[in-house]
Order: C-alpha cells, then structure tokens, then sequence
C-alpha cells in the first residue's frame, strides 16, 4: 500500500509545488499507516529526485524516457496508472494545475477511481474518504466522498503549507514500455514569456482593472510588481479591451490564484471576479468608488485615485525596505 | 469532419450561492441557467472553423447529460449556430459518470471539445475521462484551435507561455479562456431556427458514480474591510508589514 504523488518538475527542478503535494500525501500516509512514493517524469539529477524525501517521501519512481520529453495526456496517464498498480496506491494526488488537469482524469479512468478536483484540505474522513474541495468557482465548498477503492485528488495552490519530515528517499528507475505510436500529439512550437514571475507562482499578485483607465497607465503595476518581485494580472474588461494579454485575466472564466497578498487596483470586484481571487490571504483594494463591491472582499482598503496611489505605494515601500 | 461540444448547463455566473436540505443540495430556487462559459467559448470556436472549413467540417453537435430542464440551454447552443442537439436522459452523478454517458454519443465524432471545468462542480475531469473512455488523445488547457485539410493544431498554455500542438483526430479538445475572443449571441433568426432543429433524447447506459457530494458549506465571513486615509499610503503599507505579515 502506498499513497503516489505525480511531482513534476520545471527543466529539472522541482517547485514549492511538488513539496506542498508531498506535505500533503505525507499527512494522509501518516493517518492511513503507509508510506509516500512519488513518480517523476522527466529529466531530473538524482540530488533534487532525493529532495522529495525531505517532505516525507520514502520512494522516488524516476522516469527518464526521452519521448517523454513534452507532456502528452495518453502516454503520461500510462505511466502513473502503471506506477500507482505497482506500488499499490490507494491514494493518488496531483497539483490542480495544467498537468494535474490534463492528467489525472485519464489515470481516475484507467483505474476506476473516484477523481475529486481542486482539493483544499487533508480528508476529514478515511473511512468513508471524505475531502473538501471548491466548488461553485470559490462561492463555496462541498465535502466529497469518494466510494471507489483507489482514490485521486487534485490539490488546489496554497492550500496545505510544507512540513518538513526528512527520510532518505529511495530512488527506483522505470522504463516503461512505450511505442511511438501510443503518441498522438506531437509539440510543434514552444512560446514562453522569460523573466516574469509566474502568475500561479507568485505569492505577491499586482493586479489592474478598467479604473486603470487605459493600458498606458500600466508603468506603475509594472513598477510595483518588480519592487516586490509579483506577478501582474487584470480583470476580464482589461484583457477584453486588449489592454494586457488574456493570460493576465484573473476572475472566474480566467485564472484562479491564491496568493499571500492580492492587490486590486481600479477593480470594482463583479462576483465573478471575486471567484477567481476570493482565496487570496489577504486583499488590498484601491477604487475610486467607496461602495465598490471590492471593498466587501478586501482586507485593506484606499477610496483614492490609482494614478495618484500606486506611486505613493511604490514610495513607502521602498521606504520600508530601506528601514 | 463532426465536431461535439460537451454543453454543461449551469447556474447563471451571478448567482448567489444557497443549499438546502442541511446544506446537502444546491438551492435552484430563483436561479438562472446558462452555458457554462467555457462550453460556450468553445461552441463559438466551432462554429468559426466550421464556416472557415468550405464544408470540411459538416455539423458541430451539443450533447448533454440531463433531464427535460436543460433543454432551454441546449437550445441557446441550437440558437448560436449548432446544427443538432443529444441529450442524454440522466441526471449528471458526477464527472465519472457524465463522462461514461458522453462517450456513447461521442464515438461518432472526429473532434469532441469541452470547457475545462463547469462553474458548478468545478471537477476539471469530464473531457480528459471523455478521452480515455474513447482511447483517443486529448489535448487539455486549450485557448486556440484551427483545422486545416484535415490536419487539426491546437495551442495549450503551459506554465508561463504556450505551446502549438498538433493532434491526430479523433480526439478531444479540453478547453479554455482565449480560444475564441467572446462568445456567439443568438440572434432573433437563429432563436427561430432553433426550435426546428431537431434534439434527440437517448437514454442512458449503467454506469456506478465513483464520487459523491455529500455536504456544501459557504466560505466564513470576511472581517470588515480596513480603510485608510488616501492622504496615509504609509499606513498601509506599515499595516501590510506589520499587521498582515504579507510584505
């Protein structure tokens, strides 16, 4: 018996992440009484495959094939399915993230079991397995109970902190059977933006809506963003209006966040942005509009001008800095 | 070419979220129903390549697992361009289940796309499990698409860029924001067509969910909202040191 953790890694090195997915199976193996494994699938040194074992993983499945080199559903799903029968995982736990939502639901069919999707707890019950997950896009959360013998969960960002717990992880080398023919999509082009901190990463997001009042005005989240080392993101008129690029929008057709600190400047906060930002420790809103909704899900609030605001922000917080 | 979209009906995205029953099933009282936007982002995406094809592509199809009460948001799929409608005689268990059910119809189509999660459930599951079911590809995170003589690439975001993908049909589009700029309104003419167009309503296959909602719970109340003075930036940023510990 084993609980598997799909750790992936970014050109070889595994992120906060995969440590966080490993805290997180390594509190269920400790109720449960076994043992974590996780399974990497990439081209990772054996020095950072072992770092795993700093979280609590006591076995790290190293898969190097070369075709798999870019993620491909199918043959991926193949390999954790194998490696999960193999180690006889009754729980298997992805990020919910591009990978994890690409992968997992074709690893809860080949095994039959029961998927639950943007995980934000440890389960509240083994027996029946019960974990809380959100639904409704942030609005609410639903306690699932999943009833198949092998269950999969994706966890949701930032949402179960690292615990330390070093073991001395074995690492296990795969090869699995692959053929050509099993890969059916084949990467044409690769387009990535260097030197910007990653939406998803980011544990500071500066974020901008249309009370920016136009896309020149943009210098002084940039500004900020840098100073503070954030990731920038906008509101869904912002990206409509082309103002900033749709891989920037926020809300809940765009992208979900959780970061440490969410700053919403000239955003009014419409319901549907609030779902994609609600789960952000804390919230700091500027708006000219006292009774902007935004006010209502804020932590820290300024009725003022951003044009005026955000350069006074980007002075104190050098100040502070400097202190 | 036929494409399939997996149309999910879903709570208007306004909604304010309320349970009943001891908090064991979404309140439907007074609620709106629209479809789920990603579905519909994707609907539209259909159609563009479609006209774009010069008849390549000879039908987009919506398929939905559920009973009479989603018929009205399959029709607005009709209404915006979709030539026919399935709807598949089930109440909609859980992504597992929804997922077994649309792979019976879905077998006849060369491109099957669906939205990356519904705004209900949020399960992120029925087009991948779609796709394993069918023992075809999927590409997921999708935000671009284009068919041409044949030969279908898609574009997927990846962590901090995107990748161009090219895929051998059949299989399944999982698919996100950025595909299509807005989706399609219905127009007056299209409204009247739709009521022609035919829906056919087919029963279910025996399948086992494997999850279960038991309980929801609404997110605690926010403490008040501190406000500072305009004139006093320093305050916040002190109290975001200080107080917060999140600078």
């Amino acid at each position: 018996m084993s609980i598997l953790v799909y750790t992936e890694n970014w050109e070889g090195k595994f992120k906060k992440l995969s440590f966080e997915l490993v805290s997180y199976a390594n509190e269920m193996a400790k109720q449960m009484g076994t043992d974590v494994v996780a399974v990497s699938i990439g081209n990772v040194e054996e020095a950072e495959l072992k770092s795993l074992g700093q979280y609590g993983a006591s076995k790290v499945v190293n898969v190097s094939d070369a075709q798999l080199a870019n993620l491909s559903n199918a043959p991926y799903a193949k390999v954790i399915a194998e490696t999960a029968e193999k180690e006889a995982a009754k729980v298997i736990v992805f990020a919910h993230n591009n990978a994890g939502k690409a992968i997992a639901p074709r690893v809860s069919v080949k095994l039959k079991a029961g998927l639950v999707a943007g995980v934000t707890n440890a389960p509240s019950s083994y027996d029946p397995f019960t974990v809380k997950k959100k639904a409704f896009t942030g609005k609410a959360f639903a306690n699932v109970v999943v009833k198949s013998d092998i269950k999969i969960v994706t966890l949701a960002q930032n949402s179960f902190a690292l615990v330390e717990d070093a073991k001395d992880a074995a690492i296990e080398a795969y090869a699995p059977a692959l053929d050509a023919t099993e890969f059916k999509t084949e990467v044409k082009e690769t387009n990535k933006v260097t030197g910007k901190v990653l939406l998803h990463d980011a544990e500071i997001v500066v974020s901008g809506g249309r009370g920016m009042k136009g896309p020149e005005n943009w210098d002084v989240i940039e500004e900020l963003a840098d100073l503070l080392g954030a990731g920038t993101a906008c509101s869904r008129p912002v990206s409509d209006e082309d103002w900033r690029p749709h891989s920037e929008h926020v809300g809940q057709t765009g992208k979900i966040i959780a970061p440490n600190l969410y700053f919403a400047f000239g955003i009014s906060g419409a319901i549907q942005h609030l779902g994609g930002v609600s789960s952000s420790k804390v919230i700091v809103a500027v708006n000219t509009d006292k009774d902007a909704p935004i006010f209502e899900a804020a932590d820290y609030g300024i009725v003022g001008d951003c044009q005026k605001v955000i350069p006074e922000i980007i002075e104190a917080v050098k100040a502070a800095k400097a202190e | 070419m036929k494409i399939l979209i997996c149309l999910s009906n879903v709570p208007d995205t306004t909604t304010k979220v309320k349970f009943t029953g001891d908090n064991t099933a979404f309140d439907k009282t007074g609620v709106q129903w629209i479809i789920n936007p990603w579905d519909e982002l994707a609907l539209t995406r259909a159609l563009e390549i479609k006209e774009a094809s010069g008849g390549a592509i000879s039908s987009v199809t919506v398929a939905t697992v559920g009973g009479t009460e989603v018929e009205p948001t399959m029709r607005k799929g009709l209404a915006i361009g979709a030539d026919d409608a399935i709807r598949i005689d089930a109440d909609p268990k859980d992504a597992y289940y929804v997922a077994a059910q649309l792979a019976e119809v879905a077998k006849d189509f060369d491109i099957v796309m669906a939205g990356i999660e519904a705004s209900d459930y949020n399960g992120s599951a029925v087009g991948g499990m779609l796709a394993e079911f069918l023992n075809v590809p999927s590409v997921s995170s999708v935000s671009g698409m284009n068919v041409e003589g044949g030969n279908v690439t898609v574009t997927r975001e990846i962590d901090g860029g995107s990748e161009k993908v090219g895929v051998e049909a059949p299989f399944v589009a999982v698919v996100q924001k950025g595909i299509t700029k807005e989706p399609r309104i219905p127009a007056m003419r299209g409204i009247m067509m739709a009521r022609k167009k035919p829906l056919k309503v087919v029963p279910a296959v025996e399948v086992e969910a494997l999850t279960e909602f038991a309980t929801y719970e609404l997110p605690e109340p926010k403490a008040a909202c501190k406000m500072v003075d305009a004139d006093n930036v320093r305050e916040l940023v002190d109290l975001l040191k200080n107080e917060a510990k999140a600078l």
